[in-house]
């Protein structure tokens, strides 16, 4: 058995051209991940975990995902038991789909993505609470009601209440994380959000790592 | 609830932090790095780069600067100036900034607006507008004979008229038409800048802000005037400001970041507290 505190996991960030991956490659490494930004399925399959971003219309996302095979690789990985971090855009595309666009989306999650409804100003952008409501590992060690940094215009809203982790009030009260097995997913961005923000990162390296040690 | 944001601005020329940083503790106040390391300890939500490089020949060096930020501080960085074209503002976010803001740019062509919020999401991209009251440029209106902007022509009795060009060419743009309309055009958030106001210190323009601010569905981030932290409540709540911008009250250590939130979560307004 390796001993899980020396090994560096290998993390994919899965690169569709959808806004700033950079910050999300520089919180791995800084979270002590070797950090690899790819849209190739067999490099991506390779590594031990995979965080998938995004930022951005959710049509042309999912037209880029397809056309680089993405889209079947993540229902795949997903169901190998793959750690699995999804951030803003990279939750509302696991769901079914969204009010956003006409394209389906990845049908992981039951649900829809919706809209904000009017009297509040869109985006929602800048720091809010998020009410973390699972014990899953990832969101472990982050104090309840810390503030997070947010910037979307639409959210998700899963079927199965069960899946939702965390919620945040922007005029409705709303789904800001799902968390289930291996899957994480966040609306807000934890690569944009300090020093609370790294712990998630943080986390996801050690859930990574222990999986990593867990396999035969 | 979601909380405003507090968000020093800083001049970069030539890839150097300018115009009177003055900190006792840091070994290189020129260093942008340095500088957005400090703030963000401070409590800082957000940053402002501004490249005022007057050469673009050395623009590239901007590029350097977000890298170098990037990989060191995570939270939110929006850099502006001299962003011309869809191909700066990829350069830009592949650096690793957040947000990108156009102002000259998106006046020559508005559309430059819509085509980068498609391609990279309205989220990124802010429209930087620099507002001036009208009365002492009638004339400069009339000489310039400012043609194909109708729908947006300022009203020379109520208006304020936009500017672009860091400030020296009134675009004969009305400030909040021209808000309207890049909202429309699919803008995530408006800086807004009073250049009456700016340099003076003695507050925020609060009839041109809340104007703005009510006037479109996105969030405005109201710049020039802070002098005090009074400055800043009155922004946020007579000017229906989201996020408030300031340099000299910060850099020149009058008043800290803490020092604007402990002042501001007082006023009863939600912040994000510190060290949290």
């Amino acid at each position: 058995m390796n001993d899980v505190t020396a090994v560096k996991p290998k993390i994919a960030i899965i690169d569709y051209q959808a806004g700033n991956i950079r910050s999300v490659e520089k919180a791995l490494t800084k979270s002590g991940a070797e950090a690899v930004v790819s849209s190739i399925p067999e490099v991506i399959e390779s590594c031990d975990g995979v965080v998938f971003p995004g930022q951005g219309a959710c049509d042309s996302s999912m037209l880029n995902l397809r056309s680089h095979f993405l889209d079947q690789l993540i229902l795949q990985l997903i169901a190998n038991e793959k750690p699995f971090l999804g951030v803003c855009l990279g939750l509302q595309l696991l769901l079914q789909h969204s009010e956003e666009g006409d394209e389906e989306c990845l049908g992981l999650i039951p649900g829809t993505v919706r809209r904000f409804p009017k009297g509040n100003k869109i985006p929602h952008m800048g720091w809010n609470e998020v009410n973390i409501i699972s014990d899953h590992p990832v969101l472990s060690g982050v104090p309840n009601n810390s503030h997070f940094y947010f910037v979307h215009s639409y959210f998700a809203q899963p079927t199965d209440k069960d899946m939702i982790a965390a919620t945040t009030i922007y005029g409705i009260e709303f789904c800001s994380a799902v968390a289930y097995e291996n899957v994480v997913a966040v609306q807000f961005h934890p690569e944009k959000s300090g020093t609370t923000g790294l712990k998630i990162y943080e986390n996801f390296v050690q859930f990574t790592k222990m999986s990593m040690d867990d396999l035969p | 609830m979601l909380t405003k944001r507090i968000i020093p601005c800083l001049d970069v020329d030539n890839g150097r932090v300018v115009k009177g940083v003055s900190f006792v503790n840091l070994r290189d106040a020129g260093d942008p790095a340095e500088l957005a390391r400090f703030y963000d300890k401070e409590g800082a939500d957000e940053l402002v780069f501004l490249d005022i490089t007057a050469s673009s020949d050395n623009r590239d060096t901007m590029v350097d600067v977000v890298r170098d930020v990037s990989a060191e501080v995570f939270i939110p960085l929006t850099v502006g100036g001299g962003i011309r074209q869809i191909a700066d503002v990829r350069k830009m976010l592949e650096a690793g900034a957040d947000k990108v803001s156009l102002n000259t740019a998106a006046l020559q062509d508005p559309n430059v607006i819509k085509e980068a919020s498609e391609f990279f999401g309205s989220q990124c991209i802010v429209v930087a507008i620099d507002a001036k009251r009208n009365s002492d440029i009638y004339m400069s209106l009339q000489e310039q004979n400012v043609t194909g902007w109708e729908e947006l022509k300022v009203d020379l009795n109520t208006g304020w008229v936009v500017y672009t060009h860091g400030g020296r060419s009134p675009a004969g743009v009305d400030a909040v038409k021209w808000a309207q309309k890049v909202a429309e055009l699919g803008a995530g958030e408006i800086l807004l800048t009073s250049m009456d106001s700016d340099g003076h210190e003695s507050g925020y323009d609060l009839e041109l802000l809340s104007l703005v601010s009510s006037s479109v569905s996105i969030p405005v981030i109201a710049s020039g005037g802070a002098g005090s932290l009074e400055h800043l409540q009155q922004a946020i709540e007579v000017g229906k400001a989201d996020a408030v911008l300031a340099a000299s009250i910060f850099h020149f250590g009058t008043f800290s970041i803490g020092d604007a939130k402990t002042y501001l979560a007082n006023q009863n307004i939600a912040i994000r507290p510190l060290g949290k």
